[in-house]
């Protein structure tokens, strides 16, 4: 019995791994039992899908993004590597 | 019959048209520093110059360069790393005597008014978490964003950062409660 008694801590944890769909079923059991007892972690477990939301617009945002050095940058890199390779 | 397998060969004069901006990309998806990264890619490019002579012609060209560009990342994330106390902004959430891992009362998650009217997406609402992830701890941010914004595989940002599973979950962790008390504080209750 004292296996499924976890700290917020912990049930919190197991609740954030679970956000990325990697928590073990085992893991899963003892947060919901860590429910029974604690309601600020079921608080805690409502507002992080919510914040799950939210990370996943500035991810979608990311995506559009294509990252490209300048090409002033590159001229100076490319100043740079000749002036090694001399 | 003569040996056919072909040679890769180094040919530094063409490396930043081809590879400046491949590299320049691989970094800032995981420094998310724009001057960072350009300081990792042309210390890459540095670097391979310097060994150019100890290149065996194994590997392409590009895997070459991107095999010490990884090398950098790594230094640059083990520096943040031992980086401490200096600006270190790590909330404690729970207790750690008594009562260990219960909330502290004063970090309690509160509720959040109206929050599906604040769920909508807005540019203040992007602005507000750029606001609270760039609050984190460097080292935090990192494998958050590594995580959550890029979507990389557990597995490969262990492999990338040299850290085990476990102790990427902590960071994730503390990076996520931390993020929830930020926005809390910022946009859902404020």
């Amino acid at each position: 019995m004292a296996k499924f008694i976890i700290s917020c801590d912990e049930a919190t944890t197991i609740c954030d791994k679970s956000q990325y769909g990697e928590a073990t079923f085992f893991e899963k059991v003892k947060l919901n039992f860590h429910f029974l007892i604690c309601r600020i972690c079921l608080r805690y477990t409502k507002q992080n899908a919510k914040m799950s939301k939210v990370y996943k617009m500035k991810a979608h945002d990311c995506k559009k993004e294509n990252n490209c050095l300048s090409s002033q940058d590159k001229e100076q890199l490319k100043k740079q590597l000749q002036e090694l390779e001399a | 019959m003569s040996e056919t397998s072909t040679k890769h060969t180094l040919d530094p004069n063409t490396w930043i048209d081809k590879y400046a901006d491949y590299l320049f990309n691989y970094a800032v998806t995981r420094v998310n520093d724009s001057d960072i990264a350009k300081d990792l890619v042309q210390e890459t490019f540095f670097a391979g110059l310097k060994s150019a002579k100890n290149f065996e012609g194994k590997a392409a060209e590009r895997t070459w360069l991107v095999a010490i560009l990884k090398r950098k990342v790594i230094d640059h994330y083990r520096k943040i790393n031992s980086k401490k106390g200096k600006a270190e902004v790590r909330m404690n959430f729970y207790e750690n005597s008594d009562n260990e891992g219960s909330w502290l009362e004063e970090r309690v998650p509160q509720t959040w008014d109206n929050d599906a009217d604040k769920m909508i997406e807005t540019t203040e609402l992007k602005s507000a978490l750029d606001q609270c992830i760039d609050n984190l701890p460097e080292k935090y941010a990192m494998v958050f964003r590594m995580k959550t914004i890029q979507e990389f595989e557990t597995e490969e940002i262990c492999k990338e950062l040299d850290i085990t599973a476990s102790n990427l979950w902590v960071i994730i962790h503390r990076a996520r409660t931390q993020l929830r008390k930020c926005m809390e504080d910022n946009w859902f209750n404020s």
